[in-house]
């Protein structure tokens, strides 16, 4: 372990490796001085360790009814208690993390690329390239989003899988507009005429020198809006648009326990704290990554 | 130099401190000098320290630093035990300050007129007629030759000769005693330079006002001032009449004048400094 | 080696249009070295952005070795002719490291042996290999210089555009940065167009001096006739006496020329 930090504080790197670990180590140094930073990513991490470990955490199938139990409240036998079909809900909030994990996976996946894409591309090109794009995403932004989700994932028909296009696909222009934002005050920086001059490609520039810079901003967005992510699917699982029964979306589950809110109130209030819990852990985290990765904070 | 007048400003042990991750680094270590009503140069290079001294004397050093001295008089006032409103009094009436870049420190949204009315209202008790009439009389004292037009315009409406010049006329339109220029003409062409410098030449012989004239040119300073400052790694090193800034001593003064590269006598390779650790830990 | 003939450029359409070069003519051999001298708002750096393509050339031929450039440059242009701009906190990118800088360089060019043209490039501008690994924050502004020279050399270029290098630097570092540039011309053989403000500066980088004045070339002269203020002008004149240093007699002689 000495030998390890030794390597990654030495003055002087030696490697193409060593010296961009020191740069992550450096930003890790300032991100674990921020408690609440640590406090989201450790939520965030319990999260994903939940999911990875859901078969042996969970005790027992998120379908597995039993109805002479049914809507019990907190035991030693059910910690979380039971449903209305007597259910565990313990072990269908942790088998129904992996669903928001891979609502928030997929999303990434998606929204990331895309907004990135479409900002920097009209950003650095500018002229009808630019008219174009951004004309594209002022109708996508038109609408609410919620509505629009709404109205998808209807058209698709109700499922997980398109309850997720349908957040992707109205969840992409702001990223845009932010990359194409910061695209604009980077592309007559000396640097990129540099890259000219070297005879860089548009491509090369656009991969190698726009995207690098754009990109923390889109990361610390992304973290911030995943709260807001999360929430729509738990909306859309709510209006039976999303996640089907029997599957253990939080948001379905708060949809049935809602029934019984005043009187077996885990039902509902159990996944409702687990959404929290994610939604605050991704804010936290969010709210830290902004404060390392920043480039306007001159940290580089 | 007026011997029997107080000077204008006393400095002893100015001390200027910065707290980093790293503890703290000090900026300006240990300064003295006084200065009456003449022009009185300070050059070094960026990192001397010599910025941060012309904030510490109006007390404009930004936060985190902290500044210590036993000694710190501007016109009078112990600027460092003095209350807000006698700061107040001081910055901007007693003594004020230019900067380099006149972007910067105009506001961007505020007539030029109304700035340096306003400027002049919160030092002096005159009405607003009078102010601008004043007004109009200091612009036409940095040679702006239509003052009225000046008047009315927003900043980013002028060159930046211009926009220097009315920083200029800001700064001395309540009269202070004391002006310190921090690289007032770094930012402009020669020709500009040499008409700002005339001006502010002009009012200091006319007001008997002191100038602390900060800078990075030797040959300007050493043209322009009476009296220079040379500062390194927060100390001064070495203090000299302007004139005779050429015979200067200190090895860092030589080496800094040495390398300019001279239109007169060109060389084939120009002379580069080295530097002596040993000038960091004092004169 | 570059002939410039006619050459204006405008920038903006219509309205807002606004002619920055008003046809100037040069030409420098290969190997020589060019200075042009002027203030701000003369066109002087926008005459090194034409010839890099970073500016829209609106009249006029430049030549590169007897043959006109077209709209775009090609990658035989890019590899002859290479430019180090004024400001060296904003020319490297920020988040690569000089490793990067120059690998990229070879990259573009399809150089071989990499490995070694990057180790000899940073020991050749004084950097050597500590600071190979480093980012642009880490270095001062005289080893950031430093390392957007050795960008521009690492492809063997044998013109270098050079935008006001040293105006950023603290002099002591102009000095040391100036010698770099006239060593590497002597080992490389380069040629260069040098652009600056400072007429000493230009004087002892460049053989041959053109004095810009609001997008023409005023007098172009001998870098020895600069010295020796042999100059006809009126405004190069000027320009000389107010370079000296401050001068009463001086500033009061001072006329506004168009």
């Amino acid at each position: 372990m000495s030998g390890l930090r030794a390597w990654l504080t030495e003055p002087v790197p030696h490697s193409r490796a060593q010296a961009r670990a020191q740069a992550w180590w450096l930003a890790w140094c300032a991100f674990r001085a921020n408690p609440m930073a640590m406090l989201g990513l450790g939520l965030v991490l319990l999260l994903v360790l939940v999911a990875l470990s859901a078969p042996w955490i969970a005790g027992r199938s998120p379908f597995e009814q039993d109805l002479a139990n049914r809507l019990s409240p907190p035991s030693a036998e059910h910690w979380l208690g039971t449903d209305e079909l007597g259910r565990d809900i313990w072990a269908r909030i942790v088998w129904g993390s992996r669903i928001t994990l891979a609502i928030v996976g997929i999303v990434v996946v998606i929204v990331g690329p895309l907004g990135l894409l479409v900002g920097t591309v009209a950003g650095y090109l500018g002229g009808w390239v630019d008219t174009v794009l951004m004309r594209l995403t002022d109708v996508f932004l038109a609408f609410p989003r919620l509505i629009l989700a709404l109205a998808l994932a209807a058209a698709l028909g109700p499922g997980i899988e398109n309850a997720i296009l349908a957040i992707a696909v109205t969840a992409w222009p702001p990223y845009a507009r932010l990359a194409r934002a910061e695209t604009l005050t980077i592309r007559n920086s000396d640097f990129i005429a540099a890259a000219i001059v070297q005879g860089a490609s548009t491509p090369r520039i656009l991969l190698g020198h726009v995207v690098p810079l754009c990109l923390s901003s889109v990361i610390v967005r992304l973290t911030l809006d995943m709260a807001g992510i999360i929430l729509t699917a738990a909306g859309l699982g709510f209006l039976g648009l999303g996640a089907q029964p029997p599957a253990p979306e939080w948001g379905a589950m708060i949809a049935t326990g809602r029934q019984y809110v005043l009187d077996q109130w885990w039902v509902a209030a159990m996944p409702g704290a687990a959404i929290f819990l994610v939604s605050l852990g991704f804010n936290l985290l969010g709210d830290g990554l902004r404060d390392v990765l920043d480039p306007k904070r001159g940290a580089g | 130099m007026v011997d029997a007048a107080p000077p204008l400003v006393e400095v002893e042990d100015l001390r200027v401190r910065f707290p980093t991750p790293r503890g703290p680094v000090e900026a300006v270590r240990g300064v003295s000098f006084a200065m009456g009503a003449e022009r009185l140069g300070i050059v070094g290079e960026s990192g001397s320290g010599k910025s941060t001294l012309g904030r510490a004397l109006l007390r404009l050093v930004p936060p985190p630093g902290e500044v210590a001295a036993a000694r710190l008089l501007v016109d009078g006032i112990d600027v460092l035990r003095a209350d807000s409103r006698t700061l107040c009094d001081l910055r901007g009436g007693r003594a004020s300050m230019v900067l380099q870049d006149p972007k910067f420190s105009l506001n961007p949204v505020m007539r030029v007129g109304a700035q340096i009315v306003e400027a002049l209202r919160r030092h002096r008790r005159i009405g607003r007629r009078e102010a601008r009439e004043r007004a109009l009389a200091m612009l036409e004292a940095v040679r702006i030759r239509e003052p009225l037009r000046v008047f009315h315009a927003f900043p980013h409406e002028l060159s930046g000769g211009m926009g220097q010049r009315v920083m200029i006329a800001m700064m001395l339109v309540a009269e202070p005693r004391l002006l310190i220029a921090d690289e007032p003409t770094s930012a402009l062409d020669v020709t500009v330079q040499m008409q700002v410098l005339a001006i502010l030449d002009d009012l200091v012989a006319a007001r008997g006002m002191g100038l602390l004239f900060i800078s990075h040119d030797l040959e300007l300073v050493a043209s322009f001032c009476d009296r220079v400052l040379v500062m390194y790694a927060g100390r001064i090193v070495e203090t000299c009449a302007a004139r005779d800034l050429a015979s200067a001593r200190h090895p860092y003064t030589r080496g800094l004048l040495g390398c300019l590269p001279k239109l007169e006598t060109p060389v084939r390779r120009l002379p580069t400094l080295l530097r002596d650790p040993s000038w960091a830990e004092g004169a | 080696m570059i002939e410039v003939e006619a050459l204006e450029v405008t920038w903006g359409r219509g309205a807002r249009a606004h002619r920055a070069v008003k046809g100037i003519d040069f030409a420098l051999p290969a190997g020589g070295t060019f200075g042009l001298v002027g203030e701000s708002g003369s066109g002087k750096s926008t005459v090194l952005k034409a010839i890099a393509g970073l500016a829209p050339v609106t009249g006029g031929v430049i030549r590169l070795s007897g043959r006109p450039l077209g709209a775009r440059r090609d990658k035989g242009f890019r590899k002859s002719v290479q430019m180090v701009f004024q400001d060296p906190y904003g020319s490297l990118h920020p988040r690569h490291t000089v490793d990067r800088v120059l690998a990229e360089a070879c990259a573009i060019h399809g150089l071989d042996r990499r490995e070694a043209r990057i180790v000899r490039i940073l020991d050749e501008v004084g950097l050597g290999p500590a600071f190979r690994f480093r980012y642009p924050h880490e270095l001062s502004g005289g080893q950031r210089q430093r390392v957007a020279i050795a960008r521009a050399l690492i492809v063997e270029p044998a013109l270098l555009l050079l935008d006001e290098p040293t105006s950023a630097l603290d002099v002591s570092v102009q000095a040391e940065i100036l010698n770099l540039l006239l060593d590497l011309k002597e080992a490389h053989g380069l040629a260069w167009i040098f652009v600056s403000h400072n007429l000493a500066v230009v004087a002892q980088m460049c053989e041959r001096v053109a004095i810009m004045n609001n997008g023409r070339i005023v007098e172009e002269v001998a870098a020895r006739d600069l010295a020796r203020a042999n100059l006809r002008e009126p405004y190069a004149r000027q320009l000389l006496a107010a370079s000296r240093g401050f001068d009463r007699a001086v500033a009061r002689t001072l006329v506004t020329y168009d």
